[in-house]
């Protein structure tokens, strides 16, 4: 078990009279990658502006290793930060940018230039250090920023959405890099992105963020497979959601009605009731595309198709108008397989791969309202 | 021929602007480099022939030591409106957005009145039965009226009134393009305020001093109604000594050969500050 290295504790912060972030607790670990993912305006910025220093929580507090930080100033933190837009200094040097820090340090002047230059090799840039920022190109800079917040070999690095300004490709080879960093480093990573995906494939945990609330701190597989809610669900890759309700309850298992037939599925983590609506949860890999004829599971029609390269990404509208998402890989048998618009099929799902999730307060309170009308 | 009548608004305007650049810019200043190596003549002003007398004289100790005494002047001034009006400008880069149009607006209100009026205004003040020596010694501060009036302070007075505008403008433009990003990642590297101040803030605002310098210390020295309502005859700018030879003494040629001397300070302070913008690469980004 790593031990805690951050613990942010009943963490609040207002803007005027919006709340951004609502008594949050989180703890970090010592030398984790982990990634805060939400929507823009979940509060995930702001949560890194606070760890950084350049903004004062209204409650709460920070330590890291057992020290309260939330009273220090950012230039006294031993953690530093990639800026979304690099913020690299335009009148310096490559070199003196990645310098800055260590001379504010007042290190002697050989360990400086020692430093400097095992850190640009590291970012492979040993052959810039005389350039200036402009004349780097966009991936350089980024790459320049990294160097600069990891020369002075900070407890945790912040980063924030430091890809988001890189076109697709680049933004691939850096996320590979700063794996690699973190690797070679051990440097703890806390990393803000909107981009499920990013999170997902860098992550040793995830944290999504709604309305200044964690929704859900789990593994990459726990927060994809098995979210926590509906906002999880929805925001963390792409989802069939399908009504459903409780018809019986055995010791290890419960029969629910969904998409008009009757399945028996693992008893859920929640109480559960007969009678009482749940969510089913299948992501489109989940689901399986069944031959017409068969007796399994629900009779639809292709809408969609599309290829993927590794998959086939279709839609079925099944008999009563819902729409079913389903990823199929090719297989080597197979590897002609394909779907014709408005062909009949039937669509069903592996037992035991779907996730079941109970109906949320509002949509609680929003069926009592229309059964009151 | 083909261009013409394919855009003949544009024709027109660049022949309109390269038309006035040529007649109203360079024709003059070429006329003043042609009368500085001229000779002096009391019946038509300028005659052969060509010398370079004017210059010479430009280093007689009598006028070098105005010269100096006006550079110092004008030094002062700038040094004064740099004190003033950097704080000014980094004050007003953070305020809402909507007051800074107002204050901008407020600072500029005062060019609506003509600068000789103003000027006259400031005499009113600083005379010795004038405003502020009233004030002083109605609330006691001063047993007897201050001399305030024709003296160095007072022509410092009013160009720093004058000039401070041309100061703060270019500085404010160059604090509102500051990236708070910047700052904040100067503090998360370890720097403090102070450090910060010196090694991001200072380095990148320094074209705005530059400009700032440049719009101040060449009209601190070029504003001869301002010693002449202000300063007495001891307290002249190179100005006075241009406006007296042309219309004073008579003497063109060193008229011209003065106002060369400023045009050339002039342009030297242009070149620093367009180094100093390439340092920061062109844009500053």
């Amino acid at each position: 078990m790593k031990k805690t290295l951050l613990s942010l504790r009943e963490l609040s912060k207002h803007f005027g009279d919006k709340t951004v972030l609502d008594a949050l607790n989180l703890d970090i670990l010592d030398g984790e990658f982990i990634t805060l993912l939400g929507p823009s305006g979940c509060g995930k910025t702001t949560l890194l502006r606070l760890i950084a220093g350049f903004e004062h929580p209204d409650a709460g507090t920070i330590t890291l290793d057992g020290t309260d930080l939330t009273q220090v100033p950012p230039e006294h933190r031993p953690l530093n930060t990639v800026f979304q837009h690099y913020a690299l200094f335009p009148h310096m040097s490559v070199f003196d940018n990645v310098a800055y820090g260590l001379k504010m340090e007042k290190r002697p002047k050989d360990e400086i230039r020692q430093r400097v230059d095992e850190v640009l090799a590291m970012v492979q840039l040993q052959d810039f250090a005389r350039r200036k920022p402009h004349q780097l190109s966009g991936g350089q800079q980024q790459r320049v920023a990294i160097a600069r917040a990891v020369v002075k070999r900070p407890r945790l690095l912040l980063l924030d959405e430091p890809l988001s300004a890189l076109d697709y490709k680049l933004r691939r080879t850096m996320q590979v890099e700063l794996k690699r960093l973190q690797r070679e480093l051990g440097i703890t990573f806390v990393f803000v992105t909107h981009d499920q995906e990013e999170a997902l494939s860098m992550s040793d945990r995830v944290v999504v963020l709604k309305g200044g609330l964690v929704q859900q701190l789990g593994t990459p597989r726990e927060v994809y497979e098995r979210p926590a809610n509906l906002f999880t669900a929805g925001f963390v890759g792409e989802t069939n959601l399908f009504p459903g309700r409780v018809l019986s309850q055995a010791d290890d298992s419960i029969s629910v009605d969904v998409l008009g037939f009757k399945r028996t599925l693992r008893r859920p983590g929640f109480k559960v009731q007969d009678g009482q609506p749940v969510h089913v949860l299948l992501r489109p890999e989940d689901i399986r595309v069944l031959d017409p004829d068969g007796d399994q599971g629900v009779a639809g029609k292709i809408v969609e198709r599309n290829y993927k390269g590794s998959t086939l990404d279709s839609v079925i509208q099944l008999e009563d108008g819902t729409e079913v998402l389903a990823s199929e890989f090719f297989d080597e048998d197979d590897p002609m397989f394909d779907y014709r618009l408005g062909e009949p099929v039937r669509v069903s799902w592996v037992d035991g791969w779907e996730w079941l999730l109970p109906e949320e307060a509002g949509e609680i309170a929003d069926r009592e309202l229309s059964a009151d009308a | 021929m083909h261009s013409i009548r394919q855009q003949p608004f544009k024709t027109a305007v660049l022949a309109l602007v390269w038309g006035w650049l040529l007649f109203l810019v360079l024709a003059p200043n070429l006329l003043v480099v042609g009368a500085s190596v001229m000779t002096r003549d009391p019946a038509t002003f300028l005659s052969l022939p060509l010398n370079l007398d004017a210059y010479r004289q430009l280093f007689d100790p009598l006028y070098l030591d105005v010269f100096l005494h006006s550079l110092y002047m004008a030094a002062m001034t700038t040094l004064i409106c740099l004190l003033i009006g950097y704080p000014f400008a980094w004050a007003l880069s953070k305020v809402a957005r909507q007051r800074q149009l107002l204050l901008i607006f407020l600072l500029i209100v005062p060019f609506w009145t003509n600068s000789l009026v103003r000027t006259y205004a400031l005499k009113l003040i600083l005379a010795t039965n004038g405003l502020l020596n009233k004030a002083l010694l109605s609330v006691g501060l001063i047993e007897e009226p201050l001399q305030m009036l024709y003296t160095e302070g007072a022509v410092i007075i009013g160009l720093v009134y004058l000039l401070l505008p041309f100061m703060i403008l270019p500085l404010y433009s160059v604090f509102d393009d500051l990236r708070q990003e910047l700052l904040l990642a100067s503090h998360d590297l370890g720097a403090g305020r102070l450090a910060t101040f010196v090694h991001v803030i200072v380095p990148l605002t320094l074209p705005g001093v530059l400009a700032g310098v440049m719009l101040v210390l060449l009209p601190a020295m070029g504003l001869f109604f301002v010693p002449d309502i202000l300063g007495g005859s001891r307290n002249l700018l190179v100005g006075n000594v241009i406006k007296n030879q042309f219309l004073d003494a008579r003497n063109w040629p060193f008229g011209a050969a003065a106002s060369i001397l400023l045009t050339l300070a002039m342009a030297l302070l242009m070149f620093a500050h367009k180094l100093s913008k390439r340092r920061l690469g062109e844009e500053g980004a």
